[in-house]
Formats: C-alpha cells, structure tokens, sequence
C-alpha cells in the first residue's frame, strides 16, 4: 500500500486542536483588523490629503509586502531593539501567539480599510442629500447612514478577505504555533508521512473555507435582502 | 552594505524574481487551460476545471507548498522502487517551486480568464466560426487577444499576490532572499534591518509591476470607449 491513513486517524485529536488555535488566531485578527479598518476607511475617503495619505501609505505598504516579511519584522525584528525588550510589551511580544494575532490584524486592516473605502465611495448621493436635508450632523450621518449601509455593502468582498485571513493564518505555524498546519508539520515529521499528513490539513481547511463560505451567504441574505434580485 | 550581506538579499531577489515569472508563465498556461476546461461544453470537463479551481482556491497556499515539495517528494520516492528505480531522488527547490505556485495560481487565473472570456460578445466566436475557423483558431485568434483587455485587472491582483507568496517557498528551502534575509538576520542578529530591507526590495517589486501593468492596460484599451460617469 502505498498511503497510509491510519496514523492520521489516531492524530486527529492533534488536528482538532488546530483547528481550535487557527479559528482562535482567525477571530482575534479579524476583530482586530475590523477595529483598525474603520477608522483607516474613513481616513482613505477625507478629501483632506493630511488625512488621506497617512492611510494610504499605510495600506500601500501593507498591501505590497509579503505578510511572511510582516510576520517576521514583528516576531523576529522587534527583539532587535533594546528599548522594546525592556519594555512593559515585551511579555507580550516575545509571545508568538500574540505577534502572529499582531501582525495578522494589521494586514488584514490595510485590505479591510480599502474594501470599506470602496464600499463608501459607492454610497448613492441621494442617501447623503437625504440625511442632510434632515439636518443630520457629520458625526450622525456617518454613524446612522453612511457606515450601517457601507460595511452591508462590504459584505461579499469581506468574505473573500476572511477566507484570505482563515488561509494566512497557516504561517502561524512557521512561528512555533500548532494550528491545523503546525500539526500536519508535527505529524509529518513524527512519521515521516508528509503527504497524508498535509492533504489531511489541506482537507480541514477545505471544510472550514466551505463552512466560512456558508455563513457569509447566511449573513448577505439577512443584511443585504434589499439589494438582492426581486423574485418573479 | 548592510553589514556586506547587501549583494546576497539582490542575489536572492534576483531569484525571486525569476520564480515569480516563470511561476506566472505555468500558471497562465494552466489558468488557460483551466478557463477552456470550465467553459467547455463537454461536462466532465468543465467539471474538472471547477474542481481545479475550487479546491486549490480553498486550501492555503503554505499547505498547498508543504504538500507538493514534501509529500510530492515523498510520493515520487515510494512510487520509483515499484517501477524499479532505488536511487533517492531529489527535486530541485527551484522547478518545485515553479511548478507549485504555478499550479496554485493556474486555479485563481482560471477564474479571471474565465470572467474575461465570458464579457466577450457571443458575436465574435460566431463571425470567427462562420469564417471557416476551427475551435482553436477561433480560440488563439478571436478569443485570446480580446479576452486580455478585460482580464487585465485581475491578473495585476493575481500577479501581486503570486509575487508576495513566492516568499513562502524560502521555507522549503530555496534561496531566495526571503531565505537570504533570514540568514542575515540569524548571523549579524540585526532581524529587523533585514527583513525591513527584503520589504523594500518586494515594494519596489509590487510597485513597478503595478506601474507597468497599468500602462499595459491602457495599451489594451486603446479604441474601446470608457464609460463616462
């Protein structure tokens, strides 16, 4: 025989527990990246250049640099100072855990913003002539009608970028983490079965992508019902 | 420069460079392919080519590169002795490379191809068809020069994206300057410094590239009108 299957069925435990650590490092990053994106949005849509280009060039260099070199600036860079190692942070970012949650946050902040300045840009006029003409302030016309409607819009093209994230979370295991690919690594090297072991982690991944994918329709038809095409 | 490291990181970067493009090529090879096979009117065919790209697209590309370099090395090694060769055999990182994200990126531009060939009008196959062309002529000479104008956009996204991934494949061994830079870093134990230099040096790639594929685009949009909003 060829393949051997049956050491993968007794460290499934071990994937199981990735699986735990990915969706963990998932749900930190893109919380964080969403509460990062926000603000760096609506940055990207001021048409005061002092505001603009700092989140430009934020998400321009984010954006063209590989995330295992963001990865790495983080994990590895920043213990190059002294200043951060005797720093209060340094518990923290000696932690792989947290440098991997770290630096998938900003990267996944830089693409979000973009989506969400996007999704703003392409507001119907009438709806802000609206809020106007209701005397709204800025402050209440983004908060009640600008933002609600811009991150439903966002929706299909930030489920693209959550399976991105779900996808980058894999180079966690190239910093120590044992997530679905840190225990097909682990799995690999115990037995010296890299093939089973990987297209086991690839398969986990396939599920979870179909499952992410699920939810996402899920969530457009509950948020975005009025924009979908009228039944006959 | 750079504590003399500086000529080793531009070798490496020379490398990536070379993978990037000859990984583009196969890819573009495949993602055709790819399109052709998902557009086709034989269906375990388009089956295959949905496939294709659904599975790959939803498995991580570092999975997806431990899996061919490892386990493909691997499979080669335990199938070679039942065909009765027992020498170990060793896969160059390089063409593995090549052929890996070749592969992966083949499944992503087989669904730009496939939206770009689908926003030609119908017309246009059907003049090439009445003209006596056959499938494939109508294919390389009506459908393929058309199809790159609307397929522009995407393959700038893919192409951005094949660029910044091919530093993954440093893991598995090939020296290119991702791999470089970690070698630096780990003698001189300045991390920082080089892997903020091995940034750059993947920004001015992102950025050049970005810069010469949208003078392409407007090359290719000569004579097509823009909607004007």
């Amino acid at each position: 025989m060829i393949f051997d299957f049956s050491v993968i069925w007794d460290s499934l435990p071990l994937y199981f527990g990735g699986v735990l650590v990915t969706l963990k490092i998932l749900l930190i990053a893109l919380a964080g990246g969403l509460a990062l994106a926000i603000p760096l949005g609506l940055m990207r849509v001021s048409k005061s250049a002092w505001v603009n280009f700092p989140a430009w060039l934020y998400t321009y260099v984010i954006r063209g640099t590989p995330m295992l070199v963001q990865l790495f600036l983080i994990y590895y860079g920043l213990a190059q100072f002294e200043a951060v190692r005797t720093s209060f942070m340094w518990p923290y970012l000696s932690s792989a855990t947290f440098c991997a949650c770290l630096a998938f946050a900003i990267n996944t902040s830089a693409y979000s913003a973009e989506i969400l300045a996007g999704s703003l840009k392409a507001t119907p006029p009438g709806e802000i002539e609206a809020a106007k003409a209701m005397g709204m302030s800025r402050a209440k016309l983004y908060r009640r009608i600008l933002l609600p409607s811009a991150l439903r819009r966002a929706l299909p093209q930030y489920s693209n970028e959550v399976i991105m994230m779900l996808h980058t979370t894999s180079l966690a295991s190239i910093v120590t983490l044992v997530d679905i690919t840190g225990a097909a690594r682990t799995v690999s090297s115990r037995f010296y079965l890299p093939f089973e072991a990987f297209i086991t982690a690839g398969l986990f991944y396939l599920v979870l992508t179909f499952i992410l994918v699920r939810l996402f329709k899920l969530a457009e038809r509950r948020w975005l019902a009025y924009l979908a095409p009228r039944k006959a | 420069m750079l504590n003399g490291y500086g000529s080793t990181i531009l070798d490496g970067a020379w490398l990536t460079l070379q993978l990037a493009l000859s990984s583009i090529a196969v890819a573009i090879f495949l993602g055709l392919l790819g399109a052709a096979f998902r557009l086709s009117p034989i269906k375990w065919l388009a089956l295959l080519g949905e496939a294709y790209a659904t599975v790959i697209r939803g498995i991580p590309d570092l999975v997806l590169i431990l899996l061919i370099f490892y386990g493909g090395q691997d499979i080669v090694n335990r199938v070679a002795p039942l065909l009765g060769y027992n020498d170990y055999i060793d896969i160059n990182p390089f063409i593995a490379g090549v052929g890996t994200m070749g592969f992966i990126f083949g499944a992503y531009l087989s669904e730009t191809f496939r939206g770009a060939f689908m926003a030609i009008p119908k017309g246009q196959a059907e003049a090439g068809a009445a003209y006596g062309m056959s499938n494939l002529q109508v294919f390389f000479r009506i459908l393929v020069p058309q199809m790159i104008r609307f397929a522009i956009p995407g393959f700038t996204n893919n192409w951005l994206v094949l660029t910044k991934a091919t530093a993954l494949i440093s893991v598995v061994g090939l020296q290119d300057m991702m791999f470089k830079a970690k070698n630096a870093a780990d003698a001189t134990r300045e991390p920082f410094t080089f892997y903020l230099a091995v940034a750059g040096l993947y920004l001015v790639l992102t950025s050049v590239s970005l810069l010469a594929l949208r003078f392409l685009e407007k090359r290719y949009s000569v004579g097509t009108k823009a909607a004007d909003l």
